[in-house]
């Protein structure tokens, strides 16, 4: 048999020399495993693979493939398996191996009806033979485990590079898997060591394997939530696991699946049930462009440019980013030129106007977001927890608030409107993710209290931290008082079942916590928003107390999520959505606030992915002029203000640092 | 040698009527292939292990069939296996039948499995007998050429 492949251990498709000297023997030497019942198929395949020079090793039961899957940790490229097995579904053991090693998995089959295909597409396999299979058909297979490194390769490029371009002022969002966007990878503080390291790994085609165990996948979606999806970065995030052998590459490659798979959930969360409007429901969509609305104003708000803004312009770009509604993709992922597109969306500024007095004037007007300057606040927008009382905001657009804020820092890409959309669209709702995975940790400066809009996937009622909480520092301003109706988080819509923990950061601490809104989200989805860490409760109570709290829930969550989430999501287990409650970050200085006004918003979204827009709740107007007002509040204040009150919907960036 | 070429042209003709006869098909013909020096009983050696599989399949599925009420499902399942074992040796014929099997299993045809599976078996134990007496003269003639490959 072919000597193992040159690498010792991994085979590489590339020419020669690329292993250490051997001639090129591509594809020669790529190590497949291979599973069948029937012993006669499996030792034709296995000669079969031999004359093609690959390196094969053969088991006829899937539970013991699996167990050589995971002792073996890149110890194989490629597997191939029936799907008729006595002991274990073919398709089963396909979502097995994707899972927890994320390996091409080819299935095969002497039944070719166009159902079982199909099966093995949906299911995520990389090619579906009929049997009786061929030699030719598996000279290929190499194309398979070349393709999906290459996929790999490619995102972590373009999130190294996205961070490369960081730009000094821009807020980072120090996301690793860069979904392409720009303001990604402005970081505000963000090690640009990382994103040099990320360049650097990537490029090499190496890139080892890891088996994403389900216990890997909780230290590493806890790492996220700790930092922040904003802040979640490969880099830290693998100091923080502190598993050793672990690359960060491995992690970043992760982290990008797990955004994607953040953002798969969410999407579907959000139906659009969110979109109650908040402001009366002016558009349906407008949940969905709540992220990007939020986005928008948070951005504003924490690039303290809001107040330079007029107050229409924003107004408008939130409107424009609201009324988008419906654009759920363009969501939250927004980055920052997303944001703009944003603002091109046209809303009913009348949305806005209201939600503005609702909630974002909740306690200044305006106030919502404190996402303002300076503000490194990670918000992740996903999460905010509208208080619109219309209720459900989707958190999205609270994720778009602060995510603008975060790039938005310096500046808002207001102008940029309209561009991004498109390209972004893949990419948005990748960055929602990321915000939600981040756990939206909003690391509001020094106050910030963020209530990260916790977009709760349609059955679970948008939990409306409207930023306007405007917690604090400003005055108290908004109580989000109503905090995000943390026990009502339930009400909006469906919503929030179980007990949303929202992990509102406490701005004043500046300590954000990051919500994985998302995760819970998506666990939502299966269960219904038990799961998701609005705990308002807890806000409530404590926003002063720093919703660090919350990144308890945040763990909690994760649990759930863990339950059910399709083979794929088990290891997202963690995605705890935590819904900082808006209201809490408000309450934050407000403390009554909170209590009092949960009532009232209702607002709880869960952002589902695609739906950042919070913007259910409030109205693009509203959000923006909250936010203007907030940002000129602040201004005022005194910028120094680490209570960015956002005025957010569900999000409370109060403290954000302006 | 002069025996020995008629040797070899017996067991070639006596392989190409295998195929003509639709009793193997081209799979045989990859598993040939895949027949070199360094293995060159391959064939053999796979046709063995299937009929090894072969006689627990249809063990398995005589049982079955004597149930009552039948057990459609199980039925479907068990003859999968046995087709998809077939499939791979290119035992066309009886990749024929097992369809047909599982065709009545489908309809819930208790009177048509029991039918077509007679028919299974007694293509299967054709097939076996050729390709037993062909591998023995094969083996009789020596490892030179165990037959002509016609691509």
């Amino acid at each position: 048999m072919m000597p193992t492949s040159s690498g010792g251990g991994s085979w590489k498709p590339t020419g020669a020399g690329a292993d250490g000297g051997v001639p090129d023997q591509f594809p020669a030497g790529l190590r497949v495993l291979v599973v069948d019942d029937d012993s006669t198929c499996l030792m034709i395949l296995e000669k079969m693979l031999r004359h093609c020079k690959y390196e094969v090793t053969k088991c006829n039961r899937a539970e013991v493939a699996l167990s050589y899957l995971r002792e073996n940790k890149n110890g194989f490229d490629v597997v191939i398996s029936d799907v008729h097995m006595p002991d274990m579904d073919g398709f089963k053991l396909l979502e097995h191996i994707g899972l927890e090693m994320d390996l091409p998995v080819i299935m095969m089959s002497v039944d070719d009806s166009k159902s079982v295909v199909m099966k093995g597409v949906t299911h995520g396999a990389c090619d579906y033979l009929i049997k009786p299979v061929q030699i030719e058909a598996l000279r290929n297979i190499w194309q398979h485990v070349v393709r999906k490194r290459r996929n790999e390769w490619k995102e972590l490029d373009q999130s190294a590079s996205a961070d490369e371009q960081k730009q000094p002022e821009e807020p980072d969002y120090s996301s690793s898997a860069n979904e392409g966007h720009n303001w990604k990878s402005t970081k505000r503080r963000k090690d640009e060591d990382d994103e040099v390291d990320e360049r650097d790994e990537s490029s090499s085609l190496k890139k080892p394997r890891v088996v994403w165990s389900v216990e890997l996948h909780q230290q590493f979606v806890a790492a996220v939530n700790q930092l922040g999806i904003d802040k979640a970065v490969p880099k830290k995030i693998l100091e923080l696991m502190n598993v050793p052998g672990l690359t960060r590459e491995n992690v970043a490659s992760h982290l990008q699946k797990y955004r994607l798979y953040l953002r798969r959930l969410s999407g579907s969360q959000h139906p659009g049930g969110m979109n109650t409007s908040f402001m009366g429901g002016p558009d349906p969509g407008f949940g969905s462009m709540s992220s990007l609305n939020g986005l928008d104003l948070q951005a504003l708000a924490a690039s303290g440019q809001l107040g330079q803004l007029p107050p229409q312009s924003l107004a408008t770009l939130q409107a424009a980013a609201l009324g988008r509604a419906g654009n759920s993709k363009s969501t939250i992922s927004m980055p920052v030129m997303d944001q703009r597109n944003i603002f091109s969306f046209e809303n009913p500024k009348s949305r806005y106007p209201e939600v503005q007095s609702q909630q974002l004037t909740n306690n200044n007007g305006g106030k919502q977001m404190n996402l303002l300057p300076g503000i490194p606040t990670n918000m992740e927008p996903k999460q905010f927890v509208s208080l619109h009382q219309s209720g459900q905001h989707s958190l999205p657009g609270m994720n778009n608030l602060v995510l603008i804020q975060m790039g938005g820092q310096s500046q808002i890409h207001i102008q940029g409107q309209g561009q991004t959309q498109a390209p972004a669209q893949s990419r948005q709702p990748v960055m929602s993710n990321e915000m939600l995975t981040r756990g939206g940790v909003v690391d509001m400066a020094p106050t910030t209290v963020y209530n990260p809009v916790v977009s709760v996937s349609q059955p679970s009622p948008l939990v409306n931290f409207s930023m306007n909480q405007k917690t604090d520092s400003r005055g108290g301003s908004y109580p989000l008082g109503g905090n995000l109706g943390i026990p009502n988080l339930p009400t909006t819509s469906s919503a929030l079942q179980g007990d949303v923990k929202l992990e509102t950061k406490v701005s004043r601490k500046g300590v954000v916590p990051s919500y994985d809104i998302f995760n819970d989200l998506i666990q939502n989805r299966e269960w219904g928003l038990q799961d998701v860490g609005l705990t308002f409760d807890q806000s409530h109570n404590t926003i002063q107390g720093g919703l660090d709290a919350s990144n308890p829930m945040l763990l909690q969550h994760n649990r759930s999520s863990g339950r059910d989430l399709g083979g794929q999501n088990c290891n997202l287990t963690s995605g705890k959505v935590v819904l900082s409650q808006g209201f809490d970050s408000r309450t934050h200085h407000n403390g009554s606030n909170v209590g009092s006004h949960v009532g009232q918003h209702r607002n709880t979204y869960v952002k589902t992915e695609n739906d950042m827009l919070y913007s259910e709740q409030y109205g693009q107007d509203d959000l923006l002029a909250a936010v203007l007002k907030h940002q000129q509040h602040q201004q005022q204040e005194g910028v120094g203000q680490s209570d960015n009150e956002f005025v957010f919907d569900g999000y409370a960036l109060d403290d954000l640092p302006v | 040698m002069d025996q020995r070429n008629q040797m070899h042209r017996h067991i070639a003709n006596t392989r190409k009527s295998l195929f003509d006869q639709g009793y193997l098909d081209e799979q045989f013909i990859q598993l040939e292939e895949l027949q070199d020096n360094s293995n060159p009983n391959f064939v053999e050696e796979v046709v063995t292990l299937f009929y090894r599989d072969s006689a627990r399949f249809l063990s398995n599925l005589d049982q079955a069939l004597e149930k009552r009420p039948l057990d459609f499902n199980k039925l479907d399942s068990l003859m999968h296996q046995f087709k998809s074992s077939s499939t791979s040796i290119g035992a066309k014929k009886v990749k024929t039948e097992c369809t047909h099997f599982r065709n009545y299993c489908n309809a819930r045809n208790a009177e048509g499995c029991k039918r077509t599976f007679q028919n299974v078996k007694k293509e299967y134990t054709t097939l076996r007998k050729k390709l037993e007496a062909y591998f023995q003269m094969s083996r009789q003639v020596g490892p030179i050429e165990t037959a002509c490959r016609s691509r």
